[in-house]
């Protein structure tokens, strides 16, 4: 997602008119950013801080607590795969190594032309289907290597996509 | 018009729900039939799923698991007039894996529309605020009391003593919130409730506004969890518009706002401390107690926090009262509890019973064995924080009291299954580095005893430990148990040190090699 400094700015504004004044919002707000960012860009903790009367560095604080905000764009395909117990019960550990392996990236990482983003999560509530994971928001569950395989090759062939 | 009932749920999604919701709308188009699909909530069956069920002239029929490409020979077959079909079970609610179950919390979940008002009225729903509008906030706070009910999100502390604080603080602002941040492994009936029955939720919160005196409530729900979002966001706006939410509950002239707030992404925000941090907007660091929240919580007022099942089954305890409720279970454990069964598992899904079955009965009768067909070696109960039980223990029955005697605990109702291909040193290590990964910082033992027991047992798995090691990851338990502020760091040592009392051979395993 394209957005130039003058959009980016405008977009942050509209963003704290809107929570502002409803008690404890910079959570929200920094859902809001990230929502329409896909990351909460560096230069929003400024103007963020300053419209919640807050200082960088709590904002800051604030965004590096929660695994869930990001500070540098997603690449095109998010696929966050299953970590916990009952996952790895039922082959998470090898669906991982097979992720790593087919993406040529660690977890954390991004492929280098920024084609999927690899994350791990700590249970998506679809234990009773372990293996599962969410590849752009969409939950998949009982995934085999061959069928993570075919579900990058659909993403990768879908146009553009999303997060 | 026939209704087909396709699961929005979703582990149903995650199974291909969608795609067999628009076969079901092209396929009927094409022919011609007048068919209404409801997006219901899941059955919990997910071996079944998706799970699809039809209403017509010869009552409710399920068939499972039904993928898009059965759709065709699915109509073929005329499944609207119940004709026969391979995917054809019969009536869900014969099925021997439901029919043995005490659906209470569970009722409608899977049955009705999440999302209808209408639905949610001819089903039940609403008579329990409706009798808690006509009583007196104490009567209320003692009805919950008297029914036994415990907190379901994993303390079991009973709600009704939880709820009296609140009502015997000053008059004020309060708030009533409800955690949803559901983060154990092998849990998921917090999701199930919301996907699949918002509206007890919110009857639930209601009623707990009206007993203490709180006009609003929040809903701390997982970012992990965007469908739950999505449908208890419509619920809310149903029963805004329906009344029974806003300014004038009911007419009754009492007023109680309901909103959901997102997480982002940290077990910790679980605890219910760090969950009120959270919703402040803040990092979510735990308090130190006291002031319990019931006295000093959500920006520094009495606060009730309570997990969605024990919010959802209030309306229940409400509506058929407190004996009713009371009637079911065993010794200090009364109601019923919605099991989930996960992991290694033939049949894995949600399972409401009351209390007193084993885990036997439950692992066998209602999983049917484990997935692999292999033995089931071990369970892990209560989540990441919870003990490893070996099989040796399968006939204890699931009660707090009789688990926490034997050195597990039942907290909040999953259950993982491993069959004997795991190695427990390695699910020891997971343990410590979960805690590492999502300890809040606060406390000493925590954050930097979870990482030395990641590279404890790192060694023990590099097989240059010996028993050496194993005393020392020994001590760092107890050290870790004493001296956490909170159950983060002061539980993480159950799965380590259980591993360690049951599954011993697996950590020296790796010396010999
Ligand atoms: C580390 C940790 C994580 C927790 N996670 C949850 C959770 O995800 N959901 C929940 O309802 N309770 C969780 N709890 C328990 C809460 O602190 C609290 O006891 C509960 O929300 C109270 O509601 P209840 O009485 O209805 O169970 C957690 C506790 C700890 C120590
Ligand atoms: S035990 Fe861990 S999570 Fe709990 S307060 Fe201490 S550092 Fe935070
Ligand atoms: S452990 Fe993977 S979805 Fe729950």
């Amino acid at each position: 997602m394209q957005t130039s400094a003058l959009d980016q700015e405008h977009d942050v504004r509209r963003i704290l008119a809107q929570y502002k004044d409803r008690p404890g919002p910079l959570l929200e707000v920094l859902h809001a950013v990230q929502g329409a960012f896909g990351f909460i860009p560096p230069q929003a903790i400024g103007p963020i801080a300053e419209g919640l009367n807050l200082s960088r560095a709590e904002v800051h604080g604030v965004i590096t607590f929660y695994h869930y905000f990001r500070s540098t764009p997603p690449g095109r395909h998010v696929l966050k795969l299953c970590r916990a117990e009952s996952c790895q019960a039922m082959g998470a550990d090898a669906l991982a190594a097979h992720a790593e392996a087919r993406l040529g990236v660690s977890f954390h990482e991004s492929t280098p032309e920024g084609h999927f983003s690899l994350e791990p999560v700590y249970c998506l509530g679809l234990c009773a289907c372990s293996p599962a994971l969410l590849l752009d928001g969409e939950p998949h569950g009982r995934v085999t290597p061959q069928r993570l395989d075919a579900l990058l090759e659909e993403a990768e062939a879908g146009a553009g996509g999303g997060r | 018009m026939t209704t087909i009932y396709v699961p929005g749920d979703s582990g149903a999604l995650a199974l291909g729900a969608e795609a067999v919701s628009g076969a079901i709308g092209r396929e009927a188009a094409a022919r011609h039939l007048d068919v209404r699909v409801v997006r219901n909530g899941s059955r919990g069956a997910y071996w079944l799923e998706p799970l699809v069920e039809v209403e017509g002239p010869h009552g409710r029929l399920a068939y499972g698991p039904v993928g898009a490409a059965d759709v065709p020979s699915l109509f073929d077959a005329g499944w609207l007039q119940g004709g026969a079909h391979r995917l054809a079970l019969g009536a869900f609610e014969s099925l021997p894996w439901f029919c043995g179950q005490q659906r209470l919390t569970f009722q409608r979940v899977g049955r009705t529309d999440p999302c209808s008002v209408t639905d949610y009225l001819a089903n039940g729903g609403y008579a329990g605020l409706r009798r808690a509008l006509s009583m007196d906030p104490a009567a209320i706070v003692e009805q919950v009391t008297r029914s036994g009910l415990r907190g379901r999100g994993g303390a079991a502390f009973p709600t009704g003593i939880k709820w009296k604080t609140v009502l015997g603080q000053p008059p004020g602002r309060k708030y009533v919130t409800c955690n949803a941040d559901e983060g154990d492994s092998g849990t998921f009936s917090d999701r199930m409730l919301m996907e699949g029955d918002p509206l007890s939720l919110i009857e639930g919160m209601s009623i707990a506004g009206i007993a203490v005196g709180a006009t609003q409530g929040y809903i701390y729900l997982r970012a992990e969890y965007p469908h739950a979002w999505r449908t208890l966001t419509r619920a809310i706006a149903a029963a805004y518009a329906a009344g029974y939410l806003g300014n004038d509950v009911l007419g009754s002239g009492r007023r109680f706002e309901l909103e959901v707030r997102l997480g982002a992404g940290a077990y910790i925000c679980g605890e219910e401390t760090s969950m009120l941090e959270s919703l402040e907007g803040r990092r979510g660091e735990v308090r130190v107690r006291p002031p319990l929240p019931a006295v000093k919580g959500l920006f520094g007022c009495p606060t009730v926090v309570n997990n969605v099942i024990t919010l959802a089954t209030v309306p229940l305890i409400l509506q058929r009262g407190a004996e009713f409720y009371a009637g079911f279970g065993m010794g200090k454990s009364r109601g019923t509890l919605p099991l989930q069964l996960a992991g290694n598992i033939k049949r894995g899904g949600l399972i409401e019973r009351a209390f007193g079955l084993t885990l036997r009965e439950l692992l066998y009768d209602y999983g049917g064995g484990s997935a692999s067909g292999r033995p089931i070696r071990a369970v892990q109960i209560g989540g990441p924080l919870g003990a490893y039980v070996p099989a040796s223990q399968f006939d204890l029955p699931i009660d707090y009291e009789a688990l926490a005697a034997s050195g597990a605990m039942l907290g909040h109702g999953g259950i993982v299954a491993f069959d004997d291909t795991v190695d427990m040193a390695r699910m020891a290590r997971y343990a410590m580095h979960f805690c590492a990964v999502e300890s809040c910082g606060k406390c000493t033992p925590c954050r930097i005893g979870s990482t030395r027991g990641v590279e404890l047992l790192d060694h023990i798995l590099a097989g240059r430990g010996g028993e050496h090691a194993l005393g020392r990851l020994e001590e760092l338990c107890e050290l870790m148990l004493q001296g956490s502020l909170c159950g983060l760091g002061g539980m993480t040592p159950f799965p380590v040190q259980s591993a360690l009392k049951h599954f011993r051979e697996d950590f020296s395993a790796h010396a010999q090699h």
